[in-house]
């Protein structure tokens, strides 16, 4: 694993110049009725306005969505047509899971590594209240033998198929396609696995929530989070909904485990709710950064993605993918000033935390005679994370970049880890500088 | 044997094979525009294709890359000074198209862009009609907006075309169909992309002449139409909405009723002889010049340059307050002018409210499939919010809709020169304060100028540009282009309390409030007005515009234009009352129901509140009739208007009477306030105004330019024409039927808060319109036609073939949307 330069040929860094998201908003609130794409419009097209980017200096745009929306599958592409950007942005959808908005992060960032383009943006989107609710595969099928059929009788042979079961609409997945082992499933493994104790959960959510209702009170998410106007316009929304402003930790004792009744720690508050919301990023070449008079938020100073199996331990991506992301950066954990790692579950998040710790992890796992390193928790998801914010999952990444980003500067500068778990058994990693 | 092409200067023939290839390209102008010229060629044409026996079919295009024929020349019509004269022309335009209805060979119209007046009458005689499914293609029949019917044979072929209440719509409103709907209601034979136009009208040549249409129908159609009996249900329902909606102050609707009638009921032959007839008489109606000159002037005035600068481009905008009025402002900005705009409110709730008067307006659009989902979501993004500085460094202007209170605007002028750039305009809506105030300490005055809209501004067409004594030349003519890129009309007024048309409205209103106080009933005083031709009674429109409003507006004007702006007394006790109107469910007429009103289906804002006469100590005592009452009013507006024209507050008598036409719905049909006072001639109203003023005290004193004008004889415009009554009411049918009206849409007074609210009422029932009056005609005996004109007398007389006229005019902008002032009636769109 060698050292790995995020530079241009002619040696400039990739500038992360600002970034937005929209407030997010628990299932079925105040984005009822708003698609991903409807967010995502919103926030690619306040963020122009907000920064004075002119539409005609962004030479790409890559968006992603998890929860497909069969209408409009290629949603990077609608946004540019559908806030009247240039129409010649070039324009393509990605999706990896949790870690969708870090892809599309790296996305950008290689073409302006490649030197094709000079500014993009990257972001993703989720709904979990518009969702393309579909047919059973029996009846799929018999729609389309419907279709090709002549006559009546062959007709009548094909709606004889069906049972009254093969007509219940059938909802996005929760479960993973290869494995039928669902998120919460994999989250209550690992907190057995790792021995995860659900106090130790508990504290961690209402820490989560703590910090993020801080963050919130101080100020320091205004410039990041935009206030979101939806259709019909009765109202509006300001601040992510789904943060606990009054978080008692006795109250999360109350919570019935949730994927394991009889001996389960997992509860629906200290794993991250279904959640709407969109988030974008502004990159650009440091030099045409400057030039056009911006000051970046940041860098990016390395990424790296991990892959590992899905039976057992799916979410521990985050301790595969951040060595070689601190390797490429030529640094080791104890250099970074902030450590953000994205709160799929409480549980994931500790055993995540164990193994960074674990040098019998690193032998094992990692083939690596050294254990990543012991998170210093004053540096770690300092102003909460996910658990909190919530996780319309291609928003996520881009939110962390950006929410860290925002947090290295106010502390005068910096490195920082961005990571995320996402399904599939994939991690992400990104190591951030600010000046 | 391919043939030579024959060019004449308005129309070329070409070939192509055995089909003959009619393009009509009017040189000099931006649209096809019949003229006396171009109907003398077309004759010239069809004489050598009605003698060519090779031909298999011609085909009629346009040579205008976006309109097919925009009409008649307006001004050919206006030259007619007889109603002989006129008809003669309407029977020359039936007998061209007459002449290509009879043609053994099919005749097909290919119609690409707008096909109005005489273009589309010219297109129903042709066997077939094929169209573009562009959105600039449009159908209509819109001379009614001129006080005129269709007089080619439009009343006749129109309701034998399409099914009679659609063609009844069609004429009464002056409504287009997009093509879509043309192709549904069996206008027209097909749709198709326009690069195959031509194509497709070949192979209709190949099919040969039509066979006999069958008229699309819905079931009340069928029921209704077949039979006599029922269509004369479907005339006198319509000549009960006229009616209702014109109170006999516009001839040509219940003409055209009359018109359509005779021909389906007599036949044609009488038909086409009565159409040409009345087209003639309501030529010299003093309705249809007021409305011809209405639509030259507005005309003239969107092309006039305010200024040698050429105006600079608005690329970005930001309207300051998210109220009715910035709402209404952000929204003609982003779908009209299509410049992105920026709100910028204090709060949050601001926002809301400002995106929701779009999204409204667009989702009604989107109902009634106007537009597309897509396209509202398109529009609705160029509308963004903060209640930060934000975003708007680069706004090329900023409109001001705030608080009506200097220190507030001069407060927001200063922060925008602060966060804005150095060229930035920056526009107040003020509807009352002088600009030069508002500048008073601005860095750059010379971009700080007056932009008044009045309310709803989506609906209103005018705008107030309001120019300080330090306003540059440039920044007038970008804010004029500005304004006329949103769709407004705007006339350059110059500074002072209440520009023009709030000054005018002002006096008028309080005169109202005035014959309240005198123990006038409040119904009768509006209905009289509304009667007379406004779209909504005086004391009505306090209501909608807000007491509160109106009453704070009356100081500001006293103090600097004089005691006759004192407010009568009447404000202070429903301020007191909290009676701010409408939007408070509070005013003059009552707002809020009871149960068993609203289950028996009554509107609120409908009956005056009993409680009011108590509350003002008023003794209910109808005094005055309804001339009288419709006088006082009335003179108060006309004194001032002439005053603002002699304090130069406003250029010419021109642009007065289009700031009172479409910035307060004074009656189109009189042509403005200047035209009126030329009409009753400035003698009489100086003696009214006198005799006012011995009665009621100094409010009526006239001002000078018409005791000059009274003196000498003088008029505003060159051209005197006397209003003889026998002149403008061609019709013996007559106005009845009173019964309580309603408004339509309304100026406005000042802004901010409430808005009247248009409703949109029509002929009938259709959705959209731009209707504009109509006229009455109480049927007598219905089968026999009702006359119009005098020469009615005269019956029989051959049919002569002459042309008739049409609306001509640039671009005719589609316009979906409801609406209803009956101001935009006349007016043409741009």
């Amino acid at each position: 694993m060698s050292q790995y330069q995020v530079k241009t040929p002619d040696g400039h860094r990739v500038a992360v110049v600002a970034g937005l998201r929209t407030p997010f908003a628990k299932q079925a609130s105040y984005f009822h009725g708003v698609s991903s794409l409807d967010m995502a419009k919103l926030v690619v097209n306040e963020m122009l306005i907000r920064h004075d980017l002119a539409a005609k200096e962004v030479e790409q745009l890559v968006y992603g969505q998890v929860i497909q929306t069969p209408a409009a599958p290629n949603i990077a592409r609608e946004i540019v047509l559908g806030i009247g950007m240039n129409v010649n942005t070039d324009a393509y959808s990605v999706s990896r899971a949790c870690a969708t908005s870090f892809q599309s992060t790296v996305n950008i960032c290689e073409s302006i590594m490649a030197g094709a383009i000079s500014t993009g943006i990257a972001g993703g989107a989720d709904s979990s209240s518009v969702l393309p609710i579909g047919v059973s595969t029996r009846l799929a099928r018999a729609l389309v033998d419907l279709n090709k059929a002549r006559s009546l009788s062959q007709r009548f042979d094909i709606i004889k198929r069906l049972g009254l079961k093969d007509l219940i609409p059938v909802p996005p997945a929760v479960a993973e396609y290869s494995t039928g082992i669902s998120m919460g499933q994999s989250a209550e493994q690992m907190a057995k696995n790792h021995h995860i104790s659900r106090i130790e959960q508990d504290q961690f959510a209402h820490r989560s929530h703590t910090l993020a209702a801080q963050a919130w009170q101080d100020g320091k998410l205004n410039d990041e989070v935009m206030v979101a106007h939806a259709p019909p316009y009765n109202g509006f929304l300001e601040v992510d909904n789904n943060i606990r402003f009054d978080s008692v930790l006795d109250s999360y004792a109350r919570l019935r485990s949730a994927f394991d009744k009889q001996h389960g720690t997992v509860t629906a508050a200290n794993s991250t709710p279904l959640t709407d919301g969109a988030s974008a990023l502004i990159l650009m070449r440091e030099d045409k950064a400057k030039a056009l008079g911006y000051e970046p938020l940041g860098y990016i100073r390395s990424y790296a993605f991990a892959d590992i199996d899905v039976w057992q331990d799916m979410l521990m991506g985050p301790s595969y993918a951040t060595p070689l992301a601190l390797d490429r950066a030529g640094m080791t954990l104890a250099d970074l000033d902030l450590i953000d790692m994205h709160e799929a579950f409480a549980a994931q998040t500790l055993a995540n935390v164990k193994m960074f710790a674990s040098k019998q992890f690193a032998q094992d796992k990692l083939n690596r005679s050294a254990a990543i390193g012991e998170i210093d928790m004053d540096k770690f998801n300092v102003n909460g994370g996910s658990i909190a914010y919530g996780h319309p999952f291609a928003a996520t990444g881009a939110r962390m970049i950006c929410q860290t980003l925002h947090e290295l500067k106010r502390r005068g500068g910096g490195t920082a880890l961005t990571t995320a778990c996402a399904a599939g058994g994939i991690g992400a990693a990104m190591v951030l500088e600010a000046e | 044997m391919t043939k030579k092409t024959l060019t004449m200067e308005h129309i070329s023939l070409s070939y192509q094979g055995s089909v003959g290839i009619l393009t009509l390209d009017v040189p000099d102008q931006s649209m096809n525009v019949l003229s006396r010229q171009s109907m003398s060629e077309i004759e010239a044409m069809l004489k050598e294709v009605e003698s060519d026996s090779d031909l298999s079919g011609v085909v009629l295009l346009s040579g205008k890359a976006d309109s097919f024929i925009a009409g008649a020349d307006v001004e050919m019509l206006d030259a007619c000074d007889s109603v002989e004269e006129a008809s003669k022309l309407a029977r020359r335009g039936q007998a061209i198209f007459k002449r290509i209805e009879s043609l053994n060979i099919p005749f097909v119209a290919a119609i690409h862009g707008i096909c109005l007046g005489g273009g589309l009458e010219l297109a129903l005689a042709c066997h077939y009609r094929i169209c573009s499914d562009d959105e600039k293609t449009q159908l209509g029949l819109p001379e009614v907006k001129l006080g005129l019917l269709p007089g080619s044979g439009g009343t006749q072929r129109l309701p034998r075309l399409i099914n009679l209440q659609t063609a009844l719509d069609m004429m009464l409103t002056g409504k287009q169909l997009r093509a879509k709907q043309a192709l549904k209601q069996g206008l027209v034979d097909a749709m198709v992309a326009e690069p195959i136009l031509l194509e497709v009208a070949l192979k209709y040549i190949e099919k040969g002449m039509p066979d006999r249409r069958q008229v699309k129908r819905n079931v009340l159609g069928k029921l209704l139409e077949k039979n006599s009996f029922g269509r004369s249900i479907i005339f006198d329902q319509a000549l009960k909405a006229v009616e209702k909606k014109t109170f006999g102050n516009y001839p040509a609707p219940s003409n055209i009723i009359q018109a359509v009638r005779v021909g389906l009921e007599n036949g044609t032959a009488q038909g086409y002889e009565l159409e040409a007839r009345l087209f003639g008489s309501l030529t010299q109606t003093q309705q249809s010049k007021q409305l011809r000159q209405l639509f030259f002037a507005s005309t003239a005035l969107k092309k006039t340059h305010t200024s040698e600068l050429k105006p600079k481009k608005i690329s970005k905008a930001a309207v300051l307050g998210g109220g009715l009025m910035g709402g209404g402002i952000a929204y003609v900005t982003a779908t009209k002018a299509n410049v992105p705009v920026r709100i910028k409110d204090i709060s949050q709730e601001g926002i809301s409210a400002a995106l929701a008067y779009s999204y409204k307006l667009l989702n009604q659009k989107v109902k009634r499939r106007f537009i597309k989902p897509m396209a509202l979501q398109k529009e609705m993004a160029k509308i963004t919010g903060s209640t930060e500085f934000v975003g708007i460094k680069d706004a090329d202007i900023v409109v001001e809709a705030v608080f009506e209170d200097l220190k507030v605007k001069q407060t927001v002028l200063y922060e925008i020169e602060q966060h804005c750039s150095e060229q930035t305009i920056f526009a107040s809506n003020t509807s009352s304060l002088p600009i030069k105030k508002i500048a008073e300490h601005a860095e750059r005055p010379e971009n700080v100028i007056g932009l008044h809209y009045f309310s709803p501004v989506d609906k209103m067409p005018l705008a107030e540009v309001i120019v300080h004594e330090g306003t540059s030349e440039q920044t007038i003519s970008t804010v004029v282009n500005f304004a006329r890129k949103q769709g407004k009309t705007p006339i350059v007024v110059k500074d002072g309390a209440g520009f023009y048309v709030n000054r005018i409205l002002a006096l008028y209103l309080n005169e109202a409030a005035n014959l309240l106080l005198a123990g006038e009933p409040i119904e009768r005083i509006d209905r009289s007005l509304v009667r007379f031709g406004f779209p909504v009674g005086p004391l009505k429109l306090l209501d909608e515009v807000g007491i509160d409003i109106g009453s704070k507006i009356c100081p500001i004007l006293s103090s600097d234009l004089g005691g006759r702006f004192n407010p009568p007394e009447v404000f202070d006790a429903l301020i007191e009352d909290e009676r701010f109107g409408k939007k408070n469910k509070s005013g003059f007429y009552l707002y809020k129901l009871s149960n068993l009103d609203k289950l028996l289906g009554r509107k609120s804002g409908k009956k005056v509140d009993p409680a009011l006469y108590d509350l003002l100590n008023i003794v209910e005592k109808p005094q005055l009739n309804e001339e009288e009452l419709v006088e006082r009013c009335l003179i108060q507006m006309l004194n001032e208007a002439a005053r603002c024209l002699e304090e130069g507050i406003i250029a010419s008598a021109r642009d007065g009477d289009i700031g009172a036409i479409f910035g307060i719905g004074f009656p189109p049909y009189l042509g403005g306030p200047f035209r009126y006072i030329d009409s009753l001639g400035a003698d009489h109203l100086v003696s009214l105004l006198k005799s006012c003023e011995a009665r009621f005290g100094k409010r009526f004193e006239p001002c000078d330019l018409l005791l000059e004008m009274a003196e000498s004889g003088d008029t505003f415009y060159e051209k005197v024409e006397p209003r003889h009554e026998d002149e403008q009411k061609p019709e013996p049918g007559a106005v009845q039927d009173k019964e309580d009206t309603q408004s339509e849409s309304e100026p406005e007074l000042a802004q901010e808060k409430e808005a009247p609210q248009p409703e949109p009422e029509l002929v009938q029932g259709k959705e959209d319109t731009q209707s504009e009056s109509e006229p009455e005609l109480v049927q007598e005996k219905e089968e026999n036609p009702p006359e119009v004109e005098p020469e009615l007398a005269q019956e029989k007389e051959a049919p002569q073939p002459e042309i008739k006229p049409e609306l001509t005019q640039e671009k005719e902008e589609p316009q979906p949307e409801v609406d209803s002032d009956k101001l935009e009636a006349s007016k043409a769109k741009e």
